[in-house]
């Protein structure tokens, strides 16, 4: 197990290194003045330039750019952002708000995800089954801003039950909202994957076996179709942790949350290279941290892994 | 001799007239050969979920091509800002957008920018993704390796953060069209794709009747294009299927965003978006084109798991 | 000799009447079982003997109430012990599962939940049936079904143990609640032949001991009649005949029970080994002997000493030598038949890769014509290919399902651009002719044929381009007796008629028996005894072989020489 995770450790490397050498070529490879985007339409002093591109090290070559912004990046030396607050600032202000959304939106696709999958997969081709699969599948057609757009019209102005928009504060209860919009895609594939795994556990040959050896419907059921159900819906969820940070953008845009996407949005339309790099970078961390933690679970949940 | 009575088994044979003997393994010759394909064909006819999804793709297929014939308004012209946000009125079923345009003609004019962006990223990922996937499946090793990082460097990204990053660069930034919305979404789509290649031309490369192939003389390559693609042709169709509609709500929240198609492409994405501000107001000019993108979606879904069920080689062994 | 009616003061165990069983499908109602009746006593062993389809797993399932879920019993009765179960709720047969009647299932691969340790699996299975369930006891029930250090055992999960020993765990699991009657489903047919005779033998011992009725299910009449008093032969959802299972082998009276005894592998092979012990010289049993004088010279196939080492990942970059195939030397005799035989992990599948020259080896030579095949040149491997033809064990595996009959045989023929497209669907036709399929197959695909149709196919496009030699890698072992004695017959036909040569690669001692002049026994990579059929199942040299040749099931039956 320990090789196993190691391996999956040593892999998870050079997608590191990767995605973040492609997210600054990007960034600051490609025509376009970067400083002379911080100022708009105004003239720029040359010598206030020259010292922010030194500041930004837009003076060197674009592979040492990129080495040291990795050694910055490694030491927690990201600099400052364009007004001048140190983005280090900036990431702890916006990441535990989008960590806490996403935490919110996680439970909800997890729970309601796995109850409802697994009641569908048991009653295969019922009411309930039905019902479930074509709802997910309307979910999944419907983008993600009209869901918001129609919750936050409907939960928050007309019925008045959550705040329509969040603001500042960003605390646990003000982010379900927005949570469960963000958590509904995922929702409906959570239900599909576990009602599909159900199903397949359902007619595997060692739960007939479970039911030859005079056990009762409910242990088979928890015991030997729950369990074995759950390794593909655990690696989907943990997996999602990660989408559901990146994927907030268009949320956090809707209710007015301070969050990560919220903040990469803006300075996305600013040319904030260097804030752009480090959301980003922190991001793909939490992406393959994600992932690992899934290799962990997956080998807890699947001997046969452990043991390869 | 009582253990004789005891131990007594009764020899029992069965009327031969009730039970007779059949020919071993004999060929019925009355049927209609029937190949997979033509199989998967008769099956999929039977279902409704299918037939209703051809059925409404043929009809947006053809909103697409030839939109003139499902309405004489013109969608740009005559938009009258007295008309702003306005009910149905005769010959406009549907209302009046905020800048006073007819709700129904943007509708059907929008239909074609949608799939195009749809058709065209699917086939983007289908070639680069379907490529790579069965090159790396077929040969395995560390090219294997070396295009499954690279899948994963891509999949490090969520969609939309990637494509927030690559249409802020100045070409894209300058050149907002169809063509660069696809584009982006090809290059973050074919990774999904090749993994599903590769995992299905793993599970037929070792099969049985490659191997024949293989000894009978057929080249490595020549094994690959006739015998492994086309048995692993049926998972990558349904993904693209399914994927199809996904490309279609990207786009839309692309355009949301203010990142995908420029506004002056009459697109569904961009109604919705234009369509925020009288979400209060007048409300059906947003659920119209809303409407009309997650019909489509769900019409492309939709047959996407109908011929998950016709094509499924599970399916196919009973 | 006067009147003979049961005098058990008990009655019988189980009583099956009159039972019938439909699957519905999308295409309606399907009868699965007809009239299907049988009887077991107390503590006695009853075997259902039949093809794949015949019905024999259905009924004994529904005796334990798990049919699938289309299945539905439409008619008759299943009495335990006097209680018709087509008439009891769910809750009266779970409280029967277990403790009443147990199950010993086919696969040993897939009937225990790969995550749960084996320990918990038995405790389980012991609590619900209200038995104390601590270590000690799920130790004892494990020990009692042959795996010697059961506790440490009971703390492993089913991946780390064998085949066989998943085997015997799932037998201590069905007779870990003492249930009276056992349904044994296939109990040891995804086992090596070796493994499959010690599990047979250790649970007849167990379920002697506890006086449990079994009920056997098999497709090997031979091992059927071994193995029980009473033999139930099923055939097209119907029983044909049933009775004393020696009554059944020497005096079958339903046509189809007469065809199963002269079909049956393993019977027919005990019969030649009967007449070769009565001093009967029974020469249409035997293939023809050769002419050992006249072929001596003429190899077509010579292996020199071969040798194949995979290299296995152990982790953290390091890797393993695997040794598959060790200083292995045989010669084929142009004209006849040799068999490498042997259990799985013996090396012989990886000896047929290398001469097909799909694998190369690590060291050693073939020689085919005298000529090594090390040395070829593309042109040259590809006149190769030509001569040397497989045929895979897997009939559903083997062909293109994306290809019809008539593409499937063509494609060797266009490859090598022999012909045009008349002549070569005339030789189509001929070839199909030649394997008894009519010229109507060519437009339909593998999936509307069944595996015998399937694997003459394959025997067809292996004969398209007239090859000298056919490698045969188990490639009856998925089949049903009689169409596997069919092809079988087949194959000797067409040796006879083409001269050919085989490589028969199989762990079936008894249909080596039937169509094999030369043997050649592997061991863990290794070449342990080779020579003519005769000499080494007269008198084998090495234990190996003797174990081998004592596991082919019916070895203690005792038949008259020519019953055939």
């Amino acid at each position: 197990m320990a090789w196993y995770i190691v391996r999956r450790f040593l892999q998870m490397i050079p997608v590191f290194f990767g995605a973040t050498f492609l997210v600054y070529f990007l960034v600051f490879s490609l025509p376009g003045d970067p400083i002379q985007a911080l100022f708009g339409d105004r003239a720029v002093n040359p010598a206030v330039a020259d010292q922010l591109r030194a500041q930004y090290n837009l003076d060197q070559p674009f592979l040492v750019q990129y080495f040291l912004y990795l050694k910055n990046l490694v030491t927690v030396n990201l600099g400052n952002d364009f007004s001048g607050r140190p983005v280090a600032e900036v990431l702890a202000q916006v990441f535990p708000v989008t960590i806490r959304l996403a935490i919110l939106a996680l439970l909800f696709e997890a729970v309601f995800g796995i109850i409802f999958g697994v009641i569908a997969g048991l009653r295969k081709g019922r009411f309930f089954d039905g019902t479930i699969l074509v709802a997910s599948l309307i979910v999944i057609a419907i983008p993600i801003f009209v869901l918001g757009f129609v919750m936050q019209y409907v939960v928050g102005v007309k019925l008045g039950w959550a705040k329509p928009t969040v603001g500042a504060e960003a605390g646990w209860s003000d982010l379900i909202l927005p949570a469960i919009v963000l958590g509904l895609v995922s929702l409906a594939y959570v239900i599909r994957l576990t009602r599909t795994s159900i199903i397949e556990n359902l007619n595997a040959d060692y739960v007939r076996t479970a039911t030859a050896k005079g056990l009762s419907r409910p242990r088979v059921v928890v015991v030997h179709i729950l369990r074995n159900s759950m390794i593909p819906v655990i690696t989907f969820l943990g997996a999602d942790l990660g989408a559901l940070m990146g994927g907030a953008i268009v949320t956090e845009g809707i209710f007015n949350v301070p969050g990560v996407g919220q903040r990469l949005y803006q300075s996305v339309l600013r040319g904030e290279g260097p804030t752009i790099v480090s959301i980003v970078s922190v991001l793909i961390l939490v992406y393959i941290l994600a992932n690992l933690l899934v290799d962990v679970l997956y080998a807890w949940l699947d001997p046969r892994i452990r043991y390869a | 001799m009582p253990e004789h009575r005891r131990d007594y088994i009764e020899h029992y044979v069965a009327p031969i007239e009730e039970t007779p003997l059949q020919a071993t393994d004999k060929v019925s010759e009355d049927v209609q050969p029937l190949s997979l394909w033509a199989e998967a064909w008769r099956n999929l006819r039977r279902q409704p979920l299918f037939v209703i999804a051809s059925v409404l793709i043929l009809l947006i297929v053809v909103v697409a091509l030839f939109p003139a014939l499902f309405t004489q308004t013109e969608p740009n012209a005559n938009c009258q800002l007295a008309n702003s946000d306005g009910g149905p009125a005769p010959g406009h079923p549907l209302g009046f957008t905020i800048q006073g345009c007819d709700v129904y003609a943007r509708l059907i004019y929008g239909t074609r920018a949608s799939l195009t962006v749809g058709i065209f990223a699917t086939l983007g990922t289908l070639l680069i993704g379907g490529t790579l996937g069965a090159i790396a499946g077929f040969h395995g090793g560390w090219l294997d390796s070396v295009i499954a990082r690279i899948g994963d460097v891509f999949f490090a990204l969520p969609l939309i953060l990637g494509a927030i990053i690559i249409m802020q660069l100045p070409f894209f930034r300058e050149n907002r069209n169809v063509w660069t919305v696809v584009i982006t979404l090809v290059v973050f789509g074919w990774p999904q794709v090749a993994r599903i290649t590769r995992g299905a031309v793993i599970s037929v490369r070792n099969a049985d009747f490659v191997t024949a192939a293989r000894s009978l003389g057929v080249s490595r390559p020549a094994a690959l294009v006739r015998h492994v693609i086309p048995n692993a042709l049926a998972p990558v169709i349904v993904v693209a299927t399914v994927n199809l509609g996904i490309f279609i709500v990207a786009e839309a929240t692309l355009s949301f965003l203010g990142i995908g198609l420029p506004p002056d492409v009459m697109s569904w994405g961009n109604d919705i978006s234009a369509a925020q501000v009288s979400l209060r107001s007048n409300p059906s000019t947003l659920l119209w084109p809303a409407a009309a993108l997650s019909v489509t979606v769900l019409s492309f879904i939709m047959l996407g798991d109908a011929l998950r069920d016709a094509l499924d080689p599970k399916a196919r062994k009973r | 000799m006067t009147t003979i009616h049961e005098v058990n003061s008990t009655g019988p165990l189980l009583e099956i009447r009159d039972l019938a069983i439909n699957f519905s499908s999308s295409t309606g109602d399907v009868p699965a079982v007809r009239n299907a009746h049988l009887t077991v006593m107390p503590g006695e062993t009853v075997a259902i003997v039949g093809e794949s389809g015949s019905g024999k797993s259905t009924t004994a399932l529904a005796a334990i109430g798990l049919l699938p879920e289309n299945g539905r019993v439409t008619g008759g009765r299943i009495l335990f012990a006097g209680e018709d179960l087509t008439q009891a709720g769910p809750k009266r047969i779970m409280e029967l599962r277990g403790n009443s009647i147990g199950m010993v299932p086919q696969d040993p691969m897939s009937n225990l939940n790969p995550v749960w340790k084996i320990g918990p699996q038995i405790k389980e299975t012991l609590r619900a049936n209200g038995l104390p369930s601590g270590p000690d006891d799920v130790a004892k029930v494990l020990s009692e079904a042959g795996l010697p250090d059961a506790e440490r055992r009971a703390r492993q999960f089913p991946h780390e143990f064998s085949g066989g020993m998943r085997q015997r765990a799932l037998i201590a699991i069905g007779l870990s609640c003492r249930p009276k009657l056992l349904i044994a489903d296939e109990p040891t047919s995804a086992l090596d032949v070796t493994v499959q005779r010690q599990i047979l033998d250790h649970l007849e011992t167990m379920t002697a001991e506890l006086g449990t009725a079994v009920l056997l299910i098999t497709h090997d009449l031979g091992l059927a009649a071994e193995r029980a008093r009473k033999v139930v032969v099923m055939y097209k959802g119907q029983v044909v005949e049933s009775g004393a299972a020696q009554e059944i082998l020497t005096n079958p009276r339903h046509p189809y029970t007469k065809r199963l005894v002269e079909a049956a592998p393993s019977l027919s092979s005990r019969r030649i080994q009967s007449a070769r012990a009565a001093g009967v010289d029974s020469a249409e049993l035997l293939a023809p002997p050769v002419e050992e004088a006249a072929a001596a010279a003429d190899n077509v196939i010579e292996v020199q000493d071969l040798t194949k080492v995979f290299k296995l990942r152990a982790g953290f970059g390091k890797s393993t030598d695997f040794t598959a195939v060790d200083g292995v030397s045989f010669a084929i005799k142009r004209g006849t038949t040799t068999a490498v035989v042997g259990e799985s992990g013996s090396g012989k599948s990886t000896v047929a890769r290398m001469v097909l020259n799909l694998e190369a080896p690590t060291s050693g030579r073939i020689l085919f014509d005298g000529v090594e095949m090390a040395g070829l040149s593309r042109g040259e491997l590809l006149k190769f290919r030509r001569r040397v033809q497989p045929i895979f064990q897997d009939p559903y595996g083997s062909l293109d399902p994306m290809y019809n009959i008539f593409r499937t045989i063509e494609e060797p023929l266009r490859v090598h651009r022999i012909g045009d497209s008349r002549s070569r669907e005339a030789k189509v036709r001929k070839l199909l002719d030649q394997v008894a399929l009519p010229a109507s197959v060519m437009r339909r695909f593998p999936n509307e044929l069944s595996g015998g149709q399937r694997q003459r196919i394959a025997i067809a496009r292996a004969l398209a381009l007239d090859p000298e030699v056919v490698i045969c890698d188990e490639a009856v072992s998925a089949l049903d007796v009689l169409v596997q004695d069919q092809i079988l017959n087949l194959l000797a036909e067409l040796q006879h008629e083409l001269g050919l040569s085989y490589l028969f690669i199989t762990h079936d001692l008894a249909v080596v028996r039937q169509i094999a002049d030369h043997v050649c026994v592997m061991e863990k990579g290794r070449l342990v005894e080779a020579g003519s059929t005769d000499t080494v199942f007269d008198s084998p040299r090495q234990d190996y072989t003797r174990d081998l040749l004592a596991a082919i099931p019916g070895a203690r039956l005792e038949l008259p020489p020519e019953v055939a």
